[in-house]
């Protein structure tokens, strides 16, 4: 029992690792389609789609993973979640489908171009805002009975699932912006810090108010963050905040081109952090816990050794794949 | 909606889904092989006519893997949002398959997609051919896992059921390695190599017919009937060995396949035609060969061979259905042999590159590999019913408990998105596939400069070298 219990607890994280990556590698990607609308030159547009035309592919496989994982190692809380989500990730699946071909398809055609900009731009806003939203529905709880999903098809719509919607779009866009300061140079990149300044006010803005509302949403959360002694582990956390949050103003105004990505994803660790305070160790919060929902050992062990040995094989070569790519991207560089 | 229940709707949305999908791996598991073949042929005789075909085929695959992510994605979250009785039952078994499929296909794949699409005057050729040789490991071993999970479907073995009814695995080995697995991995990689040949051959016709000394094209067409000519007989015995496998593991199967509503004590006969009434249970108008049925099956002339009146109507499958799509895919298939050894016979007289009439039906074979997969497909899933998992979890105790509108408003959202997503994809290939190669032919980097100088293997070996 022992040995299922840390199972359990050690499949959480690399389930959480997962999707964190995911949420670090596509959510710049999905960020540019957030921004596109903002230039609308041809020339800032493919040089935007450049930027991450050899590697959207690969930041897109760590969703399956989070999913696949998910069956894999909790099968119980996939079967709960997914129905519960049902019209959110059908959402997020078409935007999904949309801006992948468009990567792809706005490079064939001369004539139908604008549309595959508009698939891109509205596919990314749309997944971009799913995601957000599916993960408020969780944070809020759903309705379990037995081991069935026994809420209604829109229990997940609530003005806390819209306001996480609209502040991941939010972090999405910070994310691309600063990924835009790394990759580019000249106007675009200039453009790039003007919209991360007002991304950034934004982002402060969307972490209070989802910061505010998470414990309203259910006494646990309150106590598990405001009781004494969990606040001197939680307590950090909005300190750090602040902290990376200086520390990225300091390199947008001193136009590091360098740093402001890598302090956006300090951000977006430690609102994710956040999460994992908040939720731990439910997995679907309030309802089902992570060692109610985990397979049986036998599944959790058989992928044990494919996960430690290969996750780091594969950041190791999806590493070199960016270190091939690596340099700013300029408007001859053209990887179409 | 549509007059459909919830659970003819989530079954709808999968066979829609699915079947969209299977055409993306089906052309891009064999055109990652061949691109890896192509390159090497580069690397090793220097020739730049490689070099152009593997950038022409390169920009096409670019499009078709890409269509074949974003759909297999779906497939992939559909498990848990229309059939999540499934997964909390069947996911401690079949989880793991697909999460080593992700972890040692899918990142392989994608992580090397960039370098070998964008790569190859940064890395040079050998990393390139590298990059390429990866994708190309990478769709078979995708193919491996996902297909070891669907046969576990079919053939479940090395399983126990636990207090809360879920599977669970008492011998991986078994699970991974279960009966119908092995014939079903040759039979499909066959079919992806066979569709993939086709789709080569016929843009190689389309270009010779207009001009038979196109250096391109006749390389594309060699190889590909070369391909036709020697897979396609070997994929009829693969088949006939697949089937014999079924026969012994999923014998109501073969019952629907072959139309054999009743029992012959006898000698079976083998069906060529005829109209199954499932009501009824009889094939209408049957045309058959007598004792052929058990010859092919049991290779033994009068051996006796049950029909579905000995199993309960609940457990049928589907008989039209499967009976049809199995004699589609038979067809094609016989077909594809005759297209193979068509073009044998024309090698052997010189005319390959010339005789028009071999180009004519090349290129009307060219979407055959795409119909005959998918007929296959359905002919073993349409077969396995009215089971998830063969025998043991119903397809009517599989799905969500789900609200028809809801499947049916996904069910419609995802008809619309992949008609217009197919019908900008299919055309933005056939585009590419209307010009034929050119010398210095450009790969998806179509704004670099066209064959610029360090590009060749030579100056990329000394280059290699030098760092």
């Amino acid at each position: 029992m022992n040995v299922a219990v840390d199972l359990a607890t050690l499949w959480a994280f690399i389930i959480a690792l997962a999707v964190f990556i995911y949420v670090v590698m596509d959510g710049f990607d999905l960020g540019l389609g957030i921004l596109f609308p903002l230039f609308p030159g041809k020339q800032d547009r493919d040089v935007i789609t450049n930027t991450v035309a050899p590697v959207w592919d690969g930041n897109e496989t760590w969703l399956v993973l989070g999913g696949g994982g998910l069956m894999a190692a909790f099968p119980l809380a996939y079967s709960i979640l997914l129905p519960a989500l049902y019209a959110p990730l059908i959402a997020m699946l078409v935007g999904l489908i949309f801006r992948g071909v468009a990567f792809e398809f706005r490079w064939r055609t001369r004539a139908t171009r604008n549309l595959w900009d508009i698939a891109f731009a509205g596919g990314s806003w749309v997944a971009a805002l799913a995601q957000g939203i599916a993960l408020g529905a969780i944070l809020q709880g759903v309705h379990v009975e037995g081991r069935h999903y026994a809420g209604g098809w829109w229990d997940w719509l609530t003005p806390f699932s819209i306001l996480t919607g609209i502040s991941l779009v939010v972090g999405y866009a910070l994310l691309g912006a600063t990924w835009l300061i790394l990759k580019t140079e000249g106007d675009l990149r200039d453009k790039a810090y003007r919209i991360s300044w007002v991304l950034l006010v934004l982002m402060l803005l969307a972490i209070a108010a989802v910061s505010l509302a998470t414990p309203l949403l259910t006494i646990q959360y309150a106590q598990r963050w405001f009781s004494w002694p969990a606040i001197v582990l939680t307590a950090p956390v909005p300190l750090a905040v602040i902290g990376v949050t200086v520390l990225l103003m300091k390199n947008l105004a001193q136009k590091h081109d360098g740093w402001p990505f890598f302090l956006a994803l300090a951000l977006f660790f430690l609102s994710y952090a956040g999460l994992g305070i908040s939720m731990y160790p439910y997995i679907v919060p309030q309802s089902v816990t992570i060692w109610r929902a985990a397979a049986p050992e036998r599944s959790q062990l058989i992928m044990l050794p494919g996960v430690l040995v290969l996750v780091p094989l594969i950041l190791g070569y999806t590493g070199w794949a960016y270190w091939v790519f690596r340099g700013k991207v300029g408007h001859d560089a053209g990887y179409h | 909606m549509f007059g459909l229940d919830a659970v003819e709707l989530a079954r709808a949305q999968f066979a829609f889904t699915v079947t969209f999908h299977i055409i993306f791996p089906a052309f891009s598991i064999g055109l990652a092989s061949y691109l890896a073949v192509l390159e090497a042929l580069w690397l090793w005789t220097g020739r730049d006519v490689y070099l152009n075909v593997f950038n022409y085929w390169l920009k096409i695959f670019a499009i078709a893997f890409a269509m074949g992510v974003v759909s297999g994605i779906v497939m992939s979250y559909q498990f848990g949002t229309n059939w999540s009785v499934y997964s909390d039952k069947v996911g401690p078994v079949i989880g793991p398959l697909m999460a080593y499929e992700v972890l040692t296909a899918f990142f392989l794949e994608a992580g090397f997609l960039g370098v070998m699409l964008f790569g190859l005057k940064r890395v040079g050729p050998k990393l390139h051919f590298l990059a390429t040789l990866m994708v190309a490991i990478g769709t078979l071993i995708s193919a491996f896992w996902i297909l070891s999970a669907n046969s576990w479907m079919q053939t479940p073995a090395g399983y126990a059921v636990n207090a809360e009814g879920q599977f669970v695995s008492v011998d991986w080995l078994k699970v991974i390695f279960n009966p119908s697995f092995p014939y079903r991995l040759v039979h499909m990689v066959l079919a992806a190599y066979l569709t993939t040949s086709l789709v080569v051959g016929a843009v190689g016709a389309w270009h010779l017919l207009r001009n038979p000394h196109l250096p391109g094209p006749r390389v594309m067409f060699s190889m590909a009937m070369w391909m036709a000519a020697l897979v396609a007989p070997l994929q009829i015995l693969v088949g006939d060995q697949h089937g014999l496998n079924t026969l012994e593991h999923q014998p109501v199967k073969i019952m629907a396949m072959e139309g054999h509503f009743e029992s012959h004590k006898d000698g079976a006969p083998l069906y060529l035609f005829g109209w199954p009434d499932q009501e009824k249970g009889e094939l209408k108008w049957a045309l058959g060969i007598p004792k052929f049925g058990s010859l092919i099956l049991k290779h033994q002339i009068d051996a006796p061979m049950a029909g579905l009146d000995t199993v309960p109507r609940q457990d049928w499958p589907p008989v039209p259905i499967t009976f049809w799509s199995f004699r589609i895919m038979v067809g094609l298939g016989l077909l594809m042999l005759g297209l193979g050894l068509f073009s044998l016979w024309e090698r052997w007289r010189g005319r390959l590159y010339i005789n028009r009439g071999l180009h004519r039906f090349a290129i009307a074979m060219g979407p055959a590999g795409f119909v005959a997969v998918i007929a296959g497909w359905v002919t073993t899933e349409t077969g396995r019913q009215p089971f998830t998992v063969y025998g043991l979890l119903r397809t009517a105790d599989s799905v969500s408990p789900l609200a028809a509108p809801a499947v049916g408003a996904s069910l419609l959202a995802f008809i619309i998105v992949y008609f217009i997503i197919f019908a900008a994809g299919v055309l933005y290939i056939l585009r590419l596939m209307a010009e034929p190669p050119h010398p210095g032919e450009p790969g998806p980097s179509s704004t670099e400069p066209v064959r610029s100088a360090g590009i060749t293997p030579a100056a990329g070996v000394v280059q290699g070298a030098g760092s």
